[in-house]
């Protein structure tokens, strides 16, 4: 009957989203009358999660699932929902969450809502607020099913520390061969630098940097903040930057804290996609882009002109409070 | 190769979204659709198999006669042959559900579709139904190379990519990086008079699970004014003292 959380971990450290995801399904419990089990995939610090309210863990170690599978992972999700007699279950928004979810929802006949920002409002039947319309909206989403499956929003709910002992428990589920069909070969992902997906902070350029190779002061800028990379459509379209930076409505949404756009006028899909961001900054020489107007601090001017002195500003400040 | 294209009838990008009927319904009104872009990235990766592999290329969308011009406008673009579940979309479970009939009866070997829609976000219509008919599945798709039985594909992950080699059938959750924006077909008037010709096929709905129901819907709460700064030191003493973000 408990909720179960899926936190996921990286190289065996819990990711940011786990504490969240755990932080929510405690709400959900706590309405339910019921606890929390989470289940992790070779997480090293499982007691940690006792913090954020959860009360046994379901710890699985298997070599078979270093690298993450969509499928053999939702299969022992599935086997742990089972065991647990779950009838809600909590995962989060990443990139890997939002493959596995759909799995696990046919597997289990589960109604899914993703992209939830808030706790539910009511559990029978369960209801929740969700994005919609690329951030245009949002829906209250009643799930139907036995089971459910809730996506939870990064960044919306937070982590709240709940005192709780996690007790640790191994579950080795049973995995068919038929489970790998879909095999990684290779990872390529950037070392030391923070995920657009992870970031508290985003900095972001558009096409009034006038060129890749402009980008040097949006990387210095993002290194003093300790932000994340982003950039517009435009941008990503004429090959300037990756199409993993993109930002808004067809790109990745960006839920942080402070989003900073330099040189982006804010087309109505931009700030789709970035408007479940906290606090967002423009820069920008034209006092007349739309951006102004779905921004809560603004500079108007030219961005290598500002963007240096906010670097510089940002380093003075950074050291003067660590 | 047999391929079928999942293609969902959304607002224009550029929509400003309204909701009617007690905030119970999306406002149509005045609203432009078209086929939802991560699905016509999958498309027109679709119509490359089919120039250069000889692949059949079929689209398939849930959804009242409404629809039609958006799937008039995938076969402008390509598609061989169109296929409409006569039904009412009402969530992603529903969806799937009725795509998998679809796929089962027309024995596809590749199915594209789009990593979520842009107007309902639901993102598990794809995986839903790779997993009713047990096809393999690939989300967050940015590459697809297919040859005899064997497909490669990157996908995207958080803070990079992931390169993956698995079989057909398969089932493929797309988006950009398919293929470029600059690959996108603009149908042509031959393609336009071409596709008044094409075969577009209505099927009844199989009955589906009533898995979530959107109840009501709401708007952002309105912005406050920008705050203009006019320096840096400004704008660095704001967002520590008052936003409280650094």
């Amino acid at each position: 009957m408990s909720v179960l959380v899926y936190t996921e971990s990286e190289n065996g450290k819990f990711k940011k989203n786990a504490f969240e995801v755990a932080s929510y399904a405690h709400e959900v419990a706590n309405q339910m009358g019921t606890t929390v089990t989470a289940i992790s995939v070779n997480a090293e610090d499982n007691e940690s999660l006792g913090a954020y309210g959860v009360s046994k863990v379901l710890s699985v170690s298997d070599d078979k699932l270093k690298t993450f599978n969509a499928k053999a992972y939702a299969h022992a999700i599935a086997q742990a929902a089972t065991k647990e007699g779950s009838q809600v279950i909590i995962v989060s928004s990443s990139t890997d969450s939002k493959f596995l979810a759909p799995i696990l929802a046919a597997k289990l006949e589960a109604g899914y809502a993703p992209n939830v920002v808030a706790a539910p409002e009511g559990t029978n039947p369960l209801t929740v607020k969700r994005t919609a319309f690329s951030n245009k909206g949002f829906a209250h989403t009643r799930i139907n099913t036995d089971v459910k499956i809730i996506g939870v929003s990064n960044n919306a709910f937070g982590t709240h520390e709940n005192d709780a002992t996690a007790a640790v428990e191994t579950f080795a589920p049973s995995l068919e061969d038929g489970n790998f069909n879909v095999r990684s070969v290779e990872i390529d992902k950037a070392v030391g630098t923070v995920t657009i997906a992870d970031a508290d902070i985003v900095v972001s350029g558009g096409r009034g940097l006038k060129g890749p190779e402009n980008w040097g002061m949006v990387e210095e800028l993002a290194e003093v903040l300790g932000a994340a990379t982003a950039c517009s459509k435009p941008v990503s379209d004429m090959g300037w930057r990756p199409h993993g930076e993109h930002v808004g409505q067809t790109g990745k949404p960006v839920a942080s804290n402070l989003y900073i756009a330099i040189g982006i006028s804010g087309a109505i899909q931009h700030l789709a996609g970035v408007s479940a961001s906290k606090v967002k900054v423009v820069i920008n020489t034209d006092p007349e882009a739309p951006f102004f107007k779905a921004a809560d601090y603004g500079i108007v001017g030219d961005a290598f002109e500002v963007v240096p002195q906010l670097t510089e500003k940002l380093k003075e400040f950074k050291a003067q409070n660590s | 190769m047999k391929i079928l294209v999942c293609i969902s009838n959304v607002p224009d990008t550029t929509s400003k979204i309204n909701f009617a009927e007690g905030d119970t319904k999306f406002d149509t009104n005045g609203v432009q659709f078209v086929i939802n872009p991560n699905d016509e990235f999958g498309l027109t990766r679709a119509m490359w198999f089919k120039e250069k592999q000889g692949a059949t290329v079929h689209v398939a969308t849930v959804g009242e006669a409404s629809v039609e011009p958006t799937m008039r406008k995938a076969l402008a673009i390509g598609a061989d042959e169109a296929i409409r579940v006569n039904a009412v979309p009402t969530d992603g479970f529903f969806v799937a559900q009725q795509l998998a009939q679809v796929v089962k009866d027309g024995g596809y070997d590749l199915v594209i579709g789009g990593r979520e829609s842009i107007d309902y976000n639901g993102g598990m219509v794809p995986g839903i139904l790779a997993t009713l008919l047990d096809m393999n599945f690939v989300n967050t798709c940015i590459n697809l190379e297919i040859e005899g039985n064997n497909a490669t594909a990157i996908r995207e992950i958080d803070g990079g990519k992931e390169k993956i080699t698995t079989t057909l059938p398969l089932v493929v959750g797309g988006q950009k990086g398919l293929v470029q924006e600059s690959d996108l077909r603009i149908p042509n008037m031959r393609g336009i008079m071409m596709a008044r010709q094409k075969k577009l096929n209505v099927v009844e709905p199989v009955e589906a699970i009533n898995a979530t129901t959107d109840a009501k819907f709401e708007k952002p709460a309105p912005k406050g004014a920008v705050k203009l700064v006019d320096n840096v030191d400004d704008l660095v003493n704001l967002l520590h003292t008052e936003a409280k973000v650094i």
